[in-house]
This record gives C-alpha cells, structure tokens and sequence, in this order.
C-alpha cells in the first residue's frame, strides 16, 4: 500500500479519450491541477464535459488515457480517490422522501465522516435552508436542492472538488454563494473542477480547458 | 457513527425508510403473491387432494414471481436521483454497500411472504410437514432469489425497458432454486427426509452471499459508466 500523503495532492489528466457511440468526444486531453487551483471546462453542448466530468471522477472509464490523483491511478486505488474527492453530478443524489438533515447523515455515513448535528443545522443554515431542514425535500424548490446538494460538499472534508454546472437552478443569491464556496474551499488548499456556461466570477487562480 | 459498518447500517436503515414512505409499494409484490395462489383453487379444482399436491409448487413459483416484480424498483430510483453514483463513489467496499441494500429488500418482500406462506399453505390444504418443510425452504430459498435477482437488476438499470431482458437473464437461476425447494416440499409431505435438498439450498445460499455481492458492484459500475 503506497502512503497517500507521500505525493502532494493533484489530479493529472494524461492523453484522455473519450468515445460516445460513434463519436469522438475528445482526444490527447491533458492538464494538471494543483492546490489552489480552479478548472473551468468550457465548451459547447454536446462536447463532453460531463463526459469528462465522469471519467475525473471515476465514474466512466476513458477509451484511452488515465487520471491520476497523487500519483495514482484512480481507478485502481478507487479507495484513496473517493476518500477525499466529492463529486455533484446533474443528478444531485437526494431522496426526495427524506428530509435535507436525514440525506446529510446518509451522504456523511457513506463518505466515511462523522459530524455532529449542530454543525449539519450550521451548514444548512449556512447554504440557506433554515426552517426547512426536518421538511421531506420534495416538498422543496429546485434551488434548493441543488442547496442542499451544496451542503453535502461543505460537510464532506475534501481535496478536490468535481462540479457539474452548479449554477444552473441557483438565484443570484445562490450564485454568489457557489462562488465563495468555491473560493473558500480553493483558498483552504483544496482543489476544484466545474463545468458552467456562466463566466464564474471567483478570485482564485483559475484555469481554463477548452473542449472543442 | 462511521465505518463501514455505520454506512451499512445506515444505508439498510434508509432503504426500510424509503419502503415505508411507499407503503402502497410494498404491499404491491405482496398482493401480487397472495393472488396468484388463491386464484388456483378457483381455476383449477378446489378438491383438497389435488391442491395439496400442487401448493409447493403453486406457492413457490407465486414467491418466485413476487421476488420477480418486487426486484425491478431495486436500484430504479436511485439510479434516477444519482444517488447510485454517490454509493459508487463511496470510500467503503461497494459489495457491503449493495449487500445492505439486498437486505433491506429481502425485509420488506422476502419477509412478509415468509410469514405469510403458512396461511397459504392450510388454505391450499398442505398437511403440517408439508407447510413446515415449505417455511424452511423459503427461509433459505427468498433471501437466495433477492441475492441472484439483484445481479439481473444491476445489469439492466441502465436500460429504460429492461423488465423482459431482466426476466430472460434471471429465470433460468431460478429454476434450480424451485426445483430443489418445491422438491424438498413434496418430500416433506410424502414423510421423507429432506435435508439433502436443504442443503444443497443452504450451499448455494452462502455461495450466493458471498459471490453476488461482487457481481452486484461489478454490475452496477458498468450500468453506471
């Protein structure tokens, strides 16, 4: 077993390749992201940014090409990665049954992290869901979801970040949350990746990946 | 709570949640049983000879069914919610996390049909051993189907219509549970031993605990992808 402290965290995207059916998404990708980094993948509809998403989180497995985080190939030392990656898909992964405190616990027991709940009541309230925490989340707005979805990153410790246009249910509050988050958990020594159509108005040291 | 033992018991603990958040679903694979055995007396003969000669059968093939029809909502919703993509990306053992989920299953369907094959079997006339015989074989038998179908029901998830392909894959995996279970049910009732048929059941169940868990995750990453 290699420690994983050994190596400093970072993700490597090495000559990445990406088939949907007959068509080819992408080919020969390659960037690196650091501490402190921020990663916008732009590109049109259609060209493989969640494709790509998919793959950096270990979902989706490249037609060629790896991904490694310190070092490692993910998707065999798929422990290590999961461990201190948080990924937010389209699909934000909430029970609609249950209640935003009850998804929170389950999100936390999966991730392996404990919390008390004074801090879950501080994050929700936080990501702005007071007085809607014991409601059934169906009962709620897309937004807030997609909020809630928000505070499953914020309660989960992690390295590295893995977005998938997480502006797109947002109001202009929610936004402007997303983005101090984003700086926040950049600026603490953590990473980020996203993908949005919006010009993301975030101070931290970005970098841009076109696809085309 | 945390480890993995807290991420399993926590996931088994929302499964029963979410089943008893739709109770009309879980009464579904369960009427669904209870019909297709009281519609027997009414379509073939209600003579209690005949009936006590057919109800293993009749009753195993009902439980086979409602496993059937009860499995195909296993992974559906979260495959929908991407909750399902959260448990794969999950630091702990995908095979344990799915393991919960199957448990969970088997408590809310497998279960009551346990429970409530003894009412089956005295109204279909079973003798005593008979519906004896019928409780042990479905206590090895249920938990065994809900642990096979599951390998069926990782594989097709992805598929929007995959009910038919689902019962193709899955039937014929079935068939050496109902022959050896309806077989031991017979037996039973005839006055023989049946702990050869018990287990060999019992083998396959803990082959199946063992392996299809494996199978499931395996399954599930590749609907995923």
């Amino acid at each position: 077993m290699i420690n994983p402290s050994a190596a400093p965290p970072s993700l490597a995207v090495v000559d990445l390749e990406c088939i949907r059916g007959d068509n080819l998404l992408f080919a020969g990708l390659n960037f690196e992201i650091h501490v402190g980094q921020l990663v916008q993948i732009e590109g049109a509809n259609g060209s493989g940014k969640t494709s790509l998403l998919r793959i950096l989180a270990g979902l989706a497995r490249p037609s060629a090409g790896e991904v490694l985080w310190r070092g490692l190939d993910i998707q065999r030392h798929r422990g290590v990665y999961c461990a201190e990656m948080v990924y937010l898909g389209h699909a934000l992964g909430i029970k609609t049954e249950l209640s935003a405190i009850e998804n929170l616990k389950i999100s936390l027991a999966l991730a392996g992290v404990s919390a008390d709940l004074d801090q879950l009541y501080d994050v929700l309230d936080r990501t702005g869901l007071r007085g809607r925490e014991d409601l059934p989340t169906r009962k709620l707005s897309a937004g807030q979801k997609q909020r809630i979805a928000l505070a499953r990153m914020l309660v989960c410790p992690s390295a590295l970040w893995i977005v998938d246009e997480p502006f797109t249910a947002l109001d202009v509050d929610g936004v402007a949350l997303m983005c101090r988050l984003l700086e926040e958990h950049v600026a603490k020594g953590a990473m980020a990746v996203l993908t949005s159509h919006q010009a993301v108005e975030v101070r931290a040291d970005m970098v841009k990946v076109s696809l085309l | 709570m945390s480890g993995v033992s807290g991420a399993f018991w926590i996931l088994l603990k929302r499964d029963l949640m979410l089943a008893f958040r739709h109770r009309g679903e879980l009464a579904n694979p369960l009427l669904f049983f209870l019909m297709i055995v009281t519609l027997f007396p009414l379509g073939v003969s209600p003579e209690p000879a005949l009936l006590s000669r057919i109800a293993p059968g009749v009753i195993w093939i009902a439980a086979l069914l409602a496993a059937l029809f009860s499995l195909e909502s296993l992974f559906r919703s979260d495959f929908d919610d991407g909750a399902l993509e959260q448990m794969l990306l999950s630091p702990h053992p995908l095979p344990l996390l799915v393991l919960a989920k199957v448990l969970a299953h088997w408590l809310v369907s497998g279960l009551p049909m346990l429970l409530l094959a003894p009412l089956l079997g005295i109204f279909l006339a079973m003798s005593s051993s008979g519906i004896a015989a019928l409780e042990l074989t479905l206590a090895v038998g249920t938990p065994l189907l809900s642990l096979i179908g599951a390998i069926g029901v990782a594989l097709t998830v992805g598929l929007r219509r995959g009910g038919v392909l689902l019962t193709l894959l899955i039937m014929p995996l079935y068939i050496p549970v109902l022959i050896f279970a309806t077989n031991a049910v017979t037996a039973a009732a005839a006055g023989m031993p049946i702990a050869g048929q018990l287990y060999f059941l019992a083998s396959l169940l803990a082959l199946a605990l063992s392996l299809a868990p494996l199978a499931i995750a395996a399954a599930l990453r590749i609907s995923v992808s």
